[in-house]
């Protein structure tokens, strides 16, 4: 089942639902034809997207509103804020091409504060489905709550099957003790993947999908950096703001003790390129993530016989 | 309309005015701004908007929803009049205890959504608006902002998709008082000619006299004024009206009170509302 069918199918089983899209109909081409009586296209104004969208909620309605994630999160911002965060309203804003899904398209495009961004409006949760069986997974569980939701959509395809979704609830692979990996939507299958070359090479490995952003799964955040000697988060985002910026909060709020390597965007625009140039080019696929974790590795051993030597 | 419609509605307005001004020694408002548009409000809530009492948390009502937020004394005003707001609730002005604060929100009943931020209520009043369409209720929408709030992008987009949606359930009424925050929007920004932007737009525009109660009626009553489009209904006003030291004046966006200036605003309001009786008895 694809993103469209599904959509088709709690449209009919919810007769609330509208989808909405600022012209950008990559993901929901189809609909259309199937459902034009539920469909209202406005043209490329993001702001006003969103405001129409309040109204519609406003009035019982269950919108679902398709745009561009780094116009949406961005040019539409205040609105979000304001019309759907403030009210609580039942908007659900799926954004498109976030973080290196906008491959070629440059800077412009690239939506890599977004989860930064719509973390910090009350009442806006989010969903970072780890690819399209992800999605469709928790789809209907994020439709139909009641209360307002940012999706960073991606429909890559699985390479694992996941569990059954709930919210606030992070997916968790193997139970190793040496290295915990917290990863979110696009970078789930290259943390998978490195998951396992780091176990083929020997190390105990566990892996967190965590799924929903806001709300987090803080319990498997804590339960992780408590068993893990080592943990990493990875993310197509800045550090300031998204999953780094999350745990390290955990952390000092639970007055934790970790190694932490965060793997990240520092305050920098990618190389605009086709999504897997993108991965290998900026060091985020498989093989460049276990290099970095095995690197940190290394490097916190010396730290530790440094500190040795000094002692003698 | 008949005499006595007109005569409840001219006693309303003075009520409203004198609730709009009574807050203006608590804290301060921008009551220039709700003075300019009291009169539209009035009429709007009295002889044209389907809300009251006891269907305004109803989904079959009509909406109103007040764009340019400053003005909302003159929506606490109507509402007190209507009987949705307690009166006593207008002396909580910018105390913690309540909501009565210079925009407007949902804690106060009868307030469709929150204003603030100018440029907002029109895409909503949009999405209202597809919202009554799709599900056939002939109830409809109005949307009251300010000139100065023409200068928003997002009025000019919520506009093209009014157009395209053939929204002619709704009509945006301007409180044009030619006066924004600080300076004159023909001196700013220049608006003009207003109507034939609407026009362009493909919106059909009138134009009145937005303190005449008759014209207000005469134009009202031909809503929407075309079939398939928007109706947008200029409104010429005077930011203050009633009160000729703030009547105009430039500076009198923002006004506080002492007590003694709000008594000389009183006897101001009971003298001219008296020759106004007299003159249409």
């Amino acid at each position: 089942m694809n993103y469209e069918e599904k959509l088709i199918e709690l449209a009919h089983k919810n007769e609330n639902i509208l989808i909405l899209t600022a012209e950008n109909r990559a993901s929901i081409r189809n609909l259309p034809k199937v459902i034009s009586n539920k469909f209202i296209d406005t043209g490329i104004c993001e702001q006003t997207l969103v405001g129409i969208s309040a109204g519609l909620a406003l009035r019982g309605k269950v919108p679902i509103v398709h745009a561009i994630a780094a116009f949406l999160t961005m040019r539409a911002f205040e609105f979000i804020r304001t019309d759907i965060g403030y009210p609580n309203l039942n908007v659900k804003l799926v954004g498109n091409f976030a973080g290196f899904l906008s491959e070629g398209n440059g800077p412009t495009h690239q939506a890599i504060e977004d989860i930064s961004l719509m973390r910090t409006i009350p009442n806006i949760n989010i969903f970072c489905p780890a690819d399209i069986d992800d999605l469709i997974k928790g789809l209907s569980t994020v439709i139909n709550y009641n209360r307002p939701f940012y999706i960073r959509y991606n429909d890559l395809q699985p390479i694992v099957e996941h569990e059954e979704f709930a919210l606030g609830k992070a997916e968790v692979f193997g139970d190793g003790n040496e290295i915990g990996i917290f990863v979110y939507g696009t970078l789930f299958n290259e943390a998978y993947n490195a998951k396992e070359i780091l176990e083929s090479e020997g190390y105990s490995v566990r892996l967190i999908n965590l799924r929903t952003l806001k709300p987090i799964d803080e319990y498997e955040i804590i339960n992780t950096i408590n068993s893990c000697k080592t943990i990493v988060s990875i993310e197509d985002h800045y550090r300031i703001g998204g999953l780094y910026s999350i745990i390290t909060e955990i952390i000092v709020k639970e007055k934790l003790i970790a190694d932490f390597l965060p793997i990240n965007l520092q305050n920098k625009f990618f190389k605009p390129t086709k999504f897997k140039n993108i991965l290998t080019h900026e060091g985020f696929a498989a093989n460049n993530l276990v290099n970095k974790i095995k690197e940190y590795l290394y490097k916190k051993e010396k730290k530790i016989d440094v500190e040795w030597s000094n002692v003698k | 309309m008949d005499n006595k419609k007109l005569k409840e509605i001219k006693e309303t307005s003075k009520n409203v005015r004198e609730h709009i001004i009574s807050i203006s020694n608590k804290g301060g408002a921008f009551i220039g701004s709700a003075l300019s548009c009291s009169d539209l409000i009035v009429f709007l809530y009295k002889n044209f908007l389907n809300v009251n009492k006891d269907n305004y948390q109803s989904k079959n009502r009509d909406y109103f929803f007040l764009s340019k937020g400053h003005a909302v004394p003159a929506l606490y005003g109507i509402l007190v009049e209507l009987g949705m707001l307690e009166k006593e609730r207008l002396n909580n002005h910018l105390q913690t205890n309540d909501f009565i604060y210079w925009h407007p929100n949902t804690k106060i009943p009868g307030v469709d959504f929150h204003s603030g931020s100018l440029g907002h209520s029109l895409s909503i009043a949009v999405g209202v608006a597809i919202d009554l369409k799709l599900e056939g209720n002939k109830n409809k929408v109005v949307v009251l902002m300010g000139d100065g709030e023409l200068n928003e992008g997002s009025i000019w987009e919520s506009l093209l998709i009014a157009n395209a949606y053939k929204l002619d359930n709704m009509i945006i009424i301007i409180d044009r008082n030619q006066i924004q925050a600080n300076l004159y929007t023909e001196e700013l920004i220049p608006l003009n000619p207003l109507n034939l932007k609407f026009e362009s737009f493909g919106c059909s525009v009138k134009q009145i006299d937005g303190h005449n109660f008759l014209d207000m009626h005469e134009t009202l009553k031909e809503f929407p004024f075309e079939k398939n489009r928007p109706s947008v209904m200029i409104a010429d006003t005077i930011r203050g009206k009633g009160i000729s030291s703030i009547e105009n004046k430039i500076n009198k966006w923002f006004v506080e009170n002492n007590d003694f200036e709000l008594i000389e605003y009183f006897n101001e309001l009971n003298i001219s509302h008296e020759y106004e009786f007299e003159m249409s008895n």
